[in-house]
């Protein structure tokens, strides 16, 4: 069992050794995997920021019930009321047609423009927050309110970031296929690399198969160098994604100052950072397994 | 034990390599087979090691069936033997003493009681104090020592050499012979192809004599 366990570490160690010995190729092949990698890893990054802004506007549905112009102060109270007893209004905020006017002024620099109009065009609304935010629900209670009396539009505020979503889910789609791409990108460098080696270790191979070792022990050593190859290439991808992801924040925060908000991406999550390392490393390892047994079965020592 | 029985090897292309042949090696024998290059002295050796399967026939070493072996199970029943080559087969890209651990690296020895064995059959071999060098800067005689060691290091109970002398001179071989005798006094089967009729009659062993692929 111990000298099995020293076999292990011993491949690992030649391995790395190997990897170590021929600096140039190595770098340059991990070179190629971590761009191949960090490819579909970047744009994953750049929607996972994407859907998070999209995620905390559509997160909070809400309904604007905006009521007829005519509508007096009783109409009002009475819809007010309604709103308020409907089983599935969690708040409802009322915003008179002078507040929505003054805040319209204040927060879109027209002030000129709404202080030449002769009257408020603006109307009485509601701001109703739903128990329920699924969509069937939210459109059921746009069409229920829609329908009373004095009521002359109600608009569903999470239109627009559902049309985000869903262009973000066609987004990651691209994404997924890019992604396998390039994961079939990284398995056939590293069967080449493998193939290379066996080529080059011919020798060792044949003395090894003739005194007795296994098809196994001869496997090692190459399957760990896929496996090692694919997690530096991950590391590699990684590190390139947080440059990216560290440069552009830096442009963003500038952006950012001009425009007195504060944008920042996210970085790649541990988790998500773990399963890129053993992604790759899989990856590597199948590539090394797909060629050891592609290759090693040519070699019968006579 | 070795046993033979109607072995019959043919190559792709037609030729017969060995005809018929039935004989049996015991358990601590030694034995030299001798005849012409391209007799099929090679070749007999490869069956009897289960590098080649035999044609027809059945070949039998400590009682398995080389013929109807799973590729699964070749690899631990040549453990039982000490391989030497008649190219050597050293490897160039390590030092002597990493040539002579190869095998029980294989078979998965403890690192250190390894390292006792290599050194020991390096001093049985005279070739301790290069046991650093490369295999490369060996002369003739000392690569063949080297495989030798090889061979040994893990005590098979089968010592199979294929021309172990070819391209040494007289009071090499017969070094390297006495090196043979040595291994098959402890108990070892030694089995030895040569073509070297002078080397064979000096250590008095049984004598298998092949003519074109058969017994003569």
């Amino acid at each position: 069992m111990r000298a099995w366990l020293w076999h292990h570490l011993d491949s690992l160690v030649t391995t790395l050794a190997r990897l170590a010995r021929t600096p140039v190729a190595t770098v340059l092949n991990l070179g190629v995997i971590g761009i191949a990698l960090a490819l579909p890893v970047g744009l994953y990054v750049a929607l996972d920021n994407l859907r998070g802004f999209a995620h905390t506007l559509a997160s909070d549905p809400q309904l604007s019930v905006f009521l007829a112009l005519d509508a007096g102060r009783p109409d009002v109270d009475k819809i007010g009321a309604r709103l308020k007893a409907h089983a599935s209004v969690r708040e409802a905020r009322f915003v008179s047609r002078e507040q929505a006017l003054k805040e319209l002024k204040a927060s879109t620099g027209i002030a000129d423009v709404v202080d030449s109009l002769p009257q408020n065009p603006l109307p009485d609304a509601f701001v109703v927050l739903p128990r329920d935010s699924t969509p069937t629900a939210l459109e059921g209670l746009r069409d229920e309110v829609a329908g009373w009396p004095k009521v002359s539009h109600v608009q569903l505020d999470t239109e627009w970031a559902r049309r985000l979503e869903a262009g973000l889910k066609v987004a990651r789609l691209a994404a997924a296929l890019l992604a396998t791409l390039f994961a079939f990108a990284l398995v056939a460098v590293t069967f080449n690399t493998i193939r290379l080696q066996i080529l080059t270790r011919r020798e060792e191979i044949e003395v090894s198969k003739l005194i007795g070792a296994t098809d196994p022990y001869i496997c090692r050593p190459f399957l760990y160098f896929g496996a090692l190859q694919g997690v530096a290439g991950g590391v590699a991808a990684w590190a390139i994604v947080w440059v990216g992801v560290h440069l552009l924040n830096g442009a963003l925060a500038e952006l950012g100052q001009l425009y007195a908000t504060r944008a920042e991406l996210r970085h790649l999550s541990l988790e998500d950072s773990l399963s890129l390392l053993i992604f790759s490393a899989a990856l590597g390892w199948l590539g090394a397994w797909l060629s050891v047994s592609q290759h090693l079965a040519e070699i019968n020592p006579r | 034990m070795i046993s033979l029985s109607q072995v019959t090897k043919r190559f792709p292309g037609g030729q017969d390599a060995v005809k018929g042949i039935t004989l049996s090696v015991e358990t601590g024998e030694l034995a030299f087979i001798t005849g012409r290059s391209g007799a099929g002295k090679s070749t007999l050796l490869k069956l009897m090691a289960v590098i080649e399967r035999p044609t027809s026939g059945s070949v039998i070493v400590n009682g398995q069936n080389a013929g109807t072996l799973r590729p699964r199970a070749v690899p631990f029943l040549r453990r039982h033997f000490g391989l030497i080559f008649q190219d050597q087969k050293l490897l160039f890209d390590r030092t002597v003493f990493e040539n002579v651990m190869l095998p029980l690296s294989i078979i998965g020895f403890d690192r250190r009681e390894a390292a006792r064995r290599v050194r020991a059959a390096l001093d049985k071999v005279g070739l301790l104090p290069r046991e650093k060098a490369n295999p490369v800067t060996l002369s003739g005689g000392e690569q063949q020592r080297l495989a030798i060691a090889r061979a040994v290091v893990h005590r098979p109970s089968i010592l199979i050499a294929d021309e172990p002398t070819s391209n040494l001179d007289t009071a090499l071989a017969a070094e390297i012979g006495e090196l043979f005798r040595s291994f098959n006094q402890v108990g070892a089967t030694v089995v030895i192809a040569t073509h070297d009729e002078a080397f064979a009659a000096r250590l008095k062993p049984r004598l298998i004599t092949l003519k074109e692929g058969r017994l003569a």
